[in-house]
């Protein structure tokens, strides 16, 4: 007799799995981890690997992790009378100087707000569903940048000045880190295309420039710009040292984001070139309509990585006396009121998670967008 | 350029030269690609070029609208002369179509945007003019119901019809044709070659360089037989494929009519 209210996977409504389904699992497992005894093998080691890396992890995170607590004494494992894992109250008692560095504490609220008009503007850019593509664009690329500039250096409409000195945390890592992917990708496509002009004194200097850029450490770019570039300008001449770090950052990534494009221009038939040139397209529009379209899309691989890669690298600016968010961690850690056994490794917890959640995020965003733009898949 | 919008254009033959080559030479390194070429096509006249592999026809039709530069000798199109200046280049190209051996429309972009790309950013018509006019092109390769797809989706042959909507989309006086159907399964060939019948009964000044002779023999006005850089033979259709004068002329029509 046949059961209407069976369903013919084996799910019964209301109630538990049955005793079908489960023993599919354990079919598939049988099927296809344990096999053959190199597979039951390589599943067990795996297995092992997996609770080796993860349970320690686990147990230190969240389970014999610290959650309250206003000093170091908190985190002791004689006073606690167990073992003890992450000591989170360091975190939390420490998050405004990882966020913000020393910027003051009454014009913090002008950093959130730049955050959140960021956020606010990114987000409907990078979601292709949204309208007025144009205006958000001008408005994230055009104004922001200025609403930014005066939001938190200030002088100006009645707020505080605020020196970037003062400025740190994760505030710096995302201000060289955003201001070197949004400048970098823009010159490297300028760069790649001069790199691969008919005209020798632009095709010239883009490779010196390229070369040059590529040839040296970014640690001496950022030693030059900060301690060695002074002494050549003239006196009276001062340029902000985080501007400096700024602008060494984007042109050291701007050099590497050109030899990708440039991967990518030469990975686009030459009849393509010719079909727009037959078509009465000039240079500029044939590379802007025709083949950086397809260029860029094809290299959105090695892209994303170079903005990951640029992401990271901004921790570098710590050797020149910018506090980044890894730079304000360890100014946290000599703090003796919070020296406890675990507080290192807590905070380098907790920068690792923010890191990767950067990296991570940018990374699928692109994996994403890869697939929606390749048109053989739609 | 007052046609924008009006229907595909009639044009009557009137005695004026459409494209004018003389004296033209062209070297690849020591390769002597063209030796001293002389055309001259009249406008509304249908014109086939045939010849050998490596005989110079493509590179003679790609000095005509620029892809390939001359160095000696005088190439004129539409009353322009062609030189090193890329603006009267871009001018040329402006009232030039081509259609190319390999299929090339612009994979990233759909059907309906590879034509109407040229006449919104060069031509500066607006958008919906020019979706319009892409569509009564497509309409005339019969292809109007592909205009929401890409490229990669068609077929070759449906593909080589898109490009030369695509060229027409710029209302040119002049159409190249770059052996359009060398690449194309031979089931599709048809198809492409009708396209271009009609084209031709519409009295468009057409340069086609192709081995399909009976092309040839339904619409040039001329055929012409080129040989190592040179136009060895030029006749009527009727005179060229019954009386060949030259003896390589004459091996070479035997070698493609079996």
């Amino acid at each position: 007799m046949v059961n209407p209210n069976l369903d013919p996977r084996g799910y019964q409504p209301g109630g538990v799995p049955s005793r079908e389904r489960r023993f599919r699992v354990t079919t598939w497992a049988r099927a296809n981890l344990f096999n053959s005894w190199l597979n039951a093998v390589l599943t067990l080691a795996t297995l092992w690997l997996i609770w080796t890396v993860c349970w320690p992890l686990l147990k230190f995170l969240l389970i014999d992790a610290v959650w309250d607590g206003a000093s170091r004494v908190d985190c002791l494992a004689d006073r606690v009378g167990r073992d003890v894992g992450a000591c989170w109250p360091f975190i939390g008692a420490k998050l405004p100087q990882l966020l913000y560095g020393f910027y003051p504490i009454n014009e913090q609220w002008r950093v959130n707000l730049t955050a959140a008009l960021g956020l606010g503007l990114l987000v409907p850019l990078l979601m292709p569903s949204l309208p007025y593509k144009t205006a958000n664009a001008i408005l994230f690329f055009g104004v922001y940048p200025v609403v930014g500039f005066v939001l938190l250096v200030g002088g100006m409409l009645g707020l505080e000045h605020v020196e970037t000195r003062l400025w740190g945390g994760l505030l710096v890592t995302l201000v060289i880190a955003v201001t070197g992917i949004v400048g970098s990708l823009p010159l490297g496509i300028l760069l790649a295309l001069g790199r691969r002009s008919e005209m020798p004194a632009v095709r010239g200097v883009s490779i010196i420039f390229i070369e040059f850029w590529r040839g040296v450490p970014l640690i001496t770019v950022l030693f030059f710009a900060t301690y060695m570039l002074p002494l050549f300008l003239p006196a009276g001449w001062a340029i902000n040292p985080l501007l400096r770090v700024m602008i060494g950052v984007m042109l050291f990534a701007a050099a590497y984001m050109a030899e990708v494009v440039r991967g990518g221009l030469q990975a686009i038939p030459r009849a393509q070139y010719e079909a727009a040139q037959a078509l009465g397209l000039g240079y500029w529009r044939m590379m802007g309509l025709v083949i950086l379209p397809q260029a860029l899309k094809l290299v959105i691989p090695g892209i994303v990585n170079n903005f990951i890669g640029l992401f990271k690298d901004t921790t570098l600016v710590l050797i020149v006396a910018i506090f980044d968010l890894l730079g304000q961690l360890r100014a946290a850690f000599s703090d003796p009121n919070w020296a406890a056994p675990t507080t290192v490794a807590t905070g380098f917890a907790f920068a690792g998670i923010i890191y990767f959640c950067f990296c991570f995020g940018m990374s699928r965003y692109a994996l994403w967008m890869e697939r929606r733009l390749n048109p053989a898949d739609r | 350029m007052s046609e924008h919008g009006s229907s595909p254009v009639i044009r009557t033959t009137r005695n004026a030269v459409a494209v004018e080559l003389s004296g033209v030479h062209k070297w690849f390194g020591e390769f002597h690609a063209l030796d001293g070429v002389d055309l001259k096509v009249m406008r509304g006249e249908r014109v086939v070029v045939c010849g050998p592999s490596g005989s110079g026809k493509s590179t003679m039709i790609r000095c005509i609208n620029g892809l390939e530069m001359h160095q000696r000798g005088k190439v004129v199109v539409d009353g322009v002369e062609l030189t090193d200046n890329l603006k009267r280049i871009d001018e040329v190209r402006r009232e030039v179509g081509m259609v190319f051996q390999s299929l090339n429309l612009f994979p990233h972009l759909t059907v309906l945007e590879n034509c109407t790309l040229a006449p919104i950013w060069v031509r500066h018509m607006p958008r919906r003019e020019a979706e319009a006019l892409a569509m009564q092109y497509l309409a005339r390769v019969y292809i109007p119901e592909q205009a929401a797809k890409y490229p990669g989706q068609l077929s070759g042959g449906q593909q080589q019809r898109v490009a030369i909507a695509r060229a027409l989309c710029m209302n040119p006086k002049i159409m190249l044709f770059d052996e359009p159907t060398s690449a194309l399964d031979p089931e599709m060939v048809k198809e492409v070659l009708d396209t271009m019948v009609e084209l031709a009964m519409d009295g468009m000044t057409m340069i086609v360089v192709s081995h399909e002779m009976g092309f040839a023999r339904q619409v040039a006005n001329r055929v012409v037989f080129m040989d190592f850089g040179q136009i060895v033979e030029s006749a009527e259709p009727e005179e060229f494929f019954s009386h060949p004068k030259h003896e390589r002329t004459k091996l070479f029509l035997s070698q493609i009519l079996h």
